[in-house]
């Protein structure tokens, strides 16, 4: 059987203001209740006014991740009754989103579709509490029109390990547009995949699908899919189908539990927002913003990898964040003058494991610069030791000369360990070429 | 003299400006009238105490040299409008004890203007209703029978004014809410283009159609006013940047050929509508052709549909703007909404539902559309169309209580301009035989509230049905 695996994740974009008022978005922390108003309480006669910042940042995300950005777009009502949405409805998008059609290619070269990238606020917050001896629900609406993103994905997955790889690029690339900290523990990233398993042979989708709701951790992912591929594998076995359904992820007991059985369709009674215009864009004002979107992951790995011939291990780690790609452009620009390579530079910082918010390039160069004084050696004597290497070692020789070239970094390594010292490894080499030949 | 509070605005104004009388004065005759009258006719829902300080205040901004044109007018203000500090009940018990914690835009602007608010006004609860029964504070009576509806929502607006307790009120339209009781009492209610006032701390009925206006004595009231509450409000993004002119410019400017378009549908061919209001808005015709206005047959082909669409979109929308009442906050359980909010809720709630939107809320939608084409189209025929505000004289309280179907029909000729957004001014036109008020209807394109200013004030002036007041 072959799990079918989508994805949906809520990313809390980090604007100044709320999505629909003024108040600040920057809830975590905060005294409860203190970062509201009438707008986000959803207090009679209040309007929302969209956050044109927060609506320009959701079309980059999805021109980042290979969206179509529609032309017409506009808001609409989710209607549910929930005490922590004070209006009654959440404003969000539902057949007329910001972006469609994306899709994202993973590490392994597979391509995961994106069905939809659309804008909405985030609810209150509800906090279980015992208040003079009463247990209480009290709540919080700091939280209350934070802006959204919802990212939703084809059903293209099939395994955990690939969710989980999608997800770091999906929390990478939010973080190189810089619309979000993506960082899990604040819940900056929530994340929902959608479980269901099919017959190897079988095309069609099976016709349940059970979700597992507001996961606030990649491992938790990994290990609810799991969960959920065993346990639904263990019912079909029996012949049975298992129900569609909402389930969360328990992890004290590291198994996923009901939540709530679903509808055949929750009824949400979406209608257009009345309250907000909808949004004709221009050519020009898309292409604005594509123009605002800096240096993506994927691009920025290719160009260090191509222009400071870095391997691909290196420049992987390198442009994981782009802190700390721009630490290492930096330093490998003020290494220049002192005939410092990029190669030299990556050593450092990915070997040496800098601190790059301690750590300024300009000494983090002098320190490189340090370590690569090299004692001088005598050439005849240096030539004595390769030869002495190369007898004892005739398999070097040998293997060279069939081709494996990979046998130098052998012959380095024994020449190096009996000068027992730092030397300059390009006279080294010149040596042993010359002696091989 | 007349008694202060009897006054039109302007003439009110005149007077503080010239110092005949201070604002003070002004507001005690508008509070005595209150004492005097308000037992009868049931307009108040909550007045507010600090009425006479504001009164002082104006006066001491007039003696400093302000003439801000509404400096000092006692105003009521429609219980939808939020007042901070000042109870908003909505008219419905769900909302009895609310105090807002912030002024509505438009309350602001009154405000700053130096208006002095006397309270707030009775209405049909949330604005569901034409009759000004549908409140948890007891209807409101039409001043000049009290056995009669004064019309609704904006019930207690009209009533005041008419009975002259306040210079002015603020309504809300949004099927008919302004010009309907505006017409059952013979004072002048505008409902604006809509986006034309903020929305904003009104409380939402209808959010696509509310319109917010105003009920005055005179045509040129109903412009100064107007010239205070348009205009873009960042908190309202449906308001658009949309210069405000001076709506009193357009006054007394002759209307000798200017167009003015009759829709067939609306007296020939509509059923149901009274042969005495058709007499009198015959009447309403030769007096517009006497000023020298062209009149034209036209038609608006998809009026028919118009109540059906609008009986569809209207409680869609009431559904989910009365979700957040929802008994968690404001301290009173959803079982306290009245009747017609209830039907409205459900309405709504099924008409939204999955499988039903595109039957109901989606084609109702479109409808609203060729509403709109109708409209357009005619535009380019006329400058104007003018028809009767309701197709019946104001009906006796009770008789169509129990019949909400009835009591829907009696938007007919008013919810078309909602559905189309364009404005619509309503104006007295003559008495049926049991000394009832009539008011016709002068609606226009999209922001030509200068337009209807000038027809109606030429009307009035001509008609002057405005000089004549209920005897209480």
């Amino acid at each position: 059987m072959t799990p079918v695996i989508g994805l949906e994740t809520h990313v809390e974009l980090k604007t100044n203001s709320k999505m629909f008022c003024g108040c600040s978005a920057d809830y975590f922390g905060q005294k409860p209740n203190t970062h509201t108003c009438p707008v986000c309480l959803g207090l009679p006669g209040a309007l929302p006014v969209p956050n044109k910042t927060a609506i320009e940042w959701c079309v980059m995300l999805g021109m980042a991740l290979n969206c179509d950005i529609p032309q017409f777009s506009k808001f609409d009502r989710k209607n549910y009754f929930y005490p922590d949405l004070p209006k009654g409805y959440q404003i969000s998008q539902y057949d007329k989103p910001f972006c469609v059609n994306g899709n994202i290619t993973l590490q392994n070269g597979k391509r995961i579709g994106i069905t939809r990238v659309h804008m909405e606020e985030d609810t209150g917050k509800l906090i279980h509490e015992n208040v003079s001896g009463e247990d209480v629900t009290l709540i919080d609406f700091n939280r209350s029109g934070v802006p959204l993103v919802e990212i939703v994905t084809q059903p293209d997955f099939d395994n955990a390990k690939d969710v989980i790889d999608y997800l770091k690029k999906l929390q990478q690339i939010v973080r190189y547009l810089g619309v979000s900290n993506a960082d899990m523990e604040k819940g900056d990233m929530r994340l929902e995949p959608n479980i269901s398993l099919r017959k190897n042979a079988e095309k069609e989708l099976p016709k349940y699908k059970v979700e597992v709701k507001n996961i606030n951790s990649f491992s938790f992912v990994e290990k609810a899919i799991n969960y959920e591929i065993k346990r639904q594998t263990e019912i079909l076995n029996d012949g049975k189908t298992p129900i569609q359904e909402t389930r969360g992820w328990n992890q004290a007991k590291q198994k996923t539990v009901t939540q709530r059985v679903k509808e055949e369709a929750s009824d949400y009674r979406y209608f257009p927002e009345p309250d907000i215009p909808p949004i004709h864009w221009t050519k020009s004002q898309i292409s604005n913003l594509k123009f605002q979107i800096g240096e993506l992951p994927e691009e920025k790995f290719k160009r260090f990898e191509r222009d400071y011939v870095l391997s691909n291990y290196d420049a992987e780690i390198l442009t994981r964040e782009t802190t700390l790609a721009d630490y290492f452009e930096e330093t490998v620009d003020l290494g220049k003058k002192h005939g410092l390579s990029a190669k030299q530079v990556a050593n450092q910082i990915i070997n040496k494991k800098t601190e790059i918010d301690k750590i300024l390039p300009a000494q983090l160069i002098l320190e490189i610069i340090k370590l690569t004084v090299k004692e001088d050696i005598d050439k005849d004597k240096l030539r004595k030791i390769v030869k002495e290497v190369l007898e004892k070692n005739p398999k070097i020789r040998n293997d060279y000369k069939a081709g494996k070239k990979n046998v130098l970094q052998f012959a380095i390594g024994a020449a190096m360990s009996m000068v027992g010292k730092k030397i300059d490894t390009k006279e080294l080499i010149k040596i042993i070429m010359e002696e091989l030949k | 003299m007349s008694k202060l509070n009897q006054l039109s605005l302007r003439e009110a104004a005149e007077g503080l400006k010239k110092k005949k009388f201070s604002s003070v004065e002004l507001t005690k005759n508008c509070l005595e009238q209150i004492d005097k009258a308000d037992k009868q006719i049931n307009a108040f829902i909550t007045l507010d105490k600090t009425a006479l300080n504001q009164a002082k205040e104006a006066d001491g901004r007039i003696a400093s040299g302000n003439d801000s044109p509404l400096l000092g007018i006692p105003i009521a203000l429609k219980d939808l409008f939020l007042t901070k500090d000042l109870r908003t009940t909505a008219a419905s018990k769900i909302l009895e004890n609310y105090i807002p914690v912030y002024d509505a835009t438009v309350v602001r602007k009154l405000k700053e203007a130096g208006v002095v608010i006397l309270g707030k006004l009775n209405h049909d609860a949330w604005g569901h209703g034409a009759s000004g029964e549908n409140t948890n504070f007891g209807p409101t009576k039409n001043p000049w029978n009290k056995d009669y509806v004064p019309g609704g929502s904006s019930s207690g607006s009209a009533a005041s004014v008419s009975s002259d307790m306040c210079i002015a009120a603020t309504g809300t339209d949004t099927g008919g809410s302004s010009r309907l009781p505006a017409a059952f009492c013979n004072v002048v209610g505008l409902k604006p283009t809509y986006g034309r006032v903020s929305r904003y701390g009104i409380i939402a009925m209808s959010s696509s159609l509310d319109s917010i206006g105003h009920l005055t004595k005179t045509v040129e009231d109903s412009a100064l006013f107007l010239n205070i509450t348009a205009g873009n409000d960042p908190q309202d993004p449906t308001t658009p940047n949309i210069p405000v002119p001076d709506y009193t410019k357009s006054l007394g400017k002759s209307i000798k050929g200017v167009k003015i378009g009759v829709p067939r549908e609306y007296t020939t061919e509509v059923g149901g509508l009274d042969t005495e209001i058709l007499s009198l808005f015959e009447k309403t015709l030769k007096e517009l052709h006497k000023l020298g206005v062209e009149i034209k047959e036209i038609s608006l082909k998809h009026t028919e549909y118009a109540n059906a669409c609008y009986y569809v979109i209207q409680p869609a929308e009431v559904s989910s703007n009365l979700a957040r009442y929802d008994g968690i906050r404001y301290g009173s359980a959803r079982q306290n909404f009245g009747e017609e909010a209830k039907r409205r809720i459900m309405l709504g709630t099924f008409t939204l539902s999955a499988g039903y939107y595109d039957a109901y809320y989606k084609k109702a939608m479109q409808v609203r559309t060729l509403i709109k084409n109708d409209f357009e189209k005619a535009f380019n025929e006329v400058d104007a169309i003018i028809t009767p505000v309701s197709p019946t004289p104001p009906w006796k309280i009770g008789e169509k209580i129990d019949d909400p179907l009835k009591m829907y029909l009696s938007d007919i000729f008013t919810v078309t301009a909602n559905l189309a957004g364009i404005p619509g001014l309503s104006v007295p036109s003559g008495f049926t035989k049991n000394n009832l008020p009539t008011g016709i209807q002068i609606l226009g394109p999209q922001f030509s509230e200068e337009r209807l200013f000038q027809v109606g004030y030429a009307y009035e002036q001509a008609t002057r049905f405005f000089e004549r007041k209920p005897n209480l």
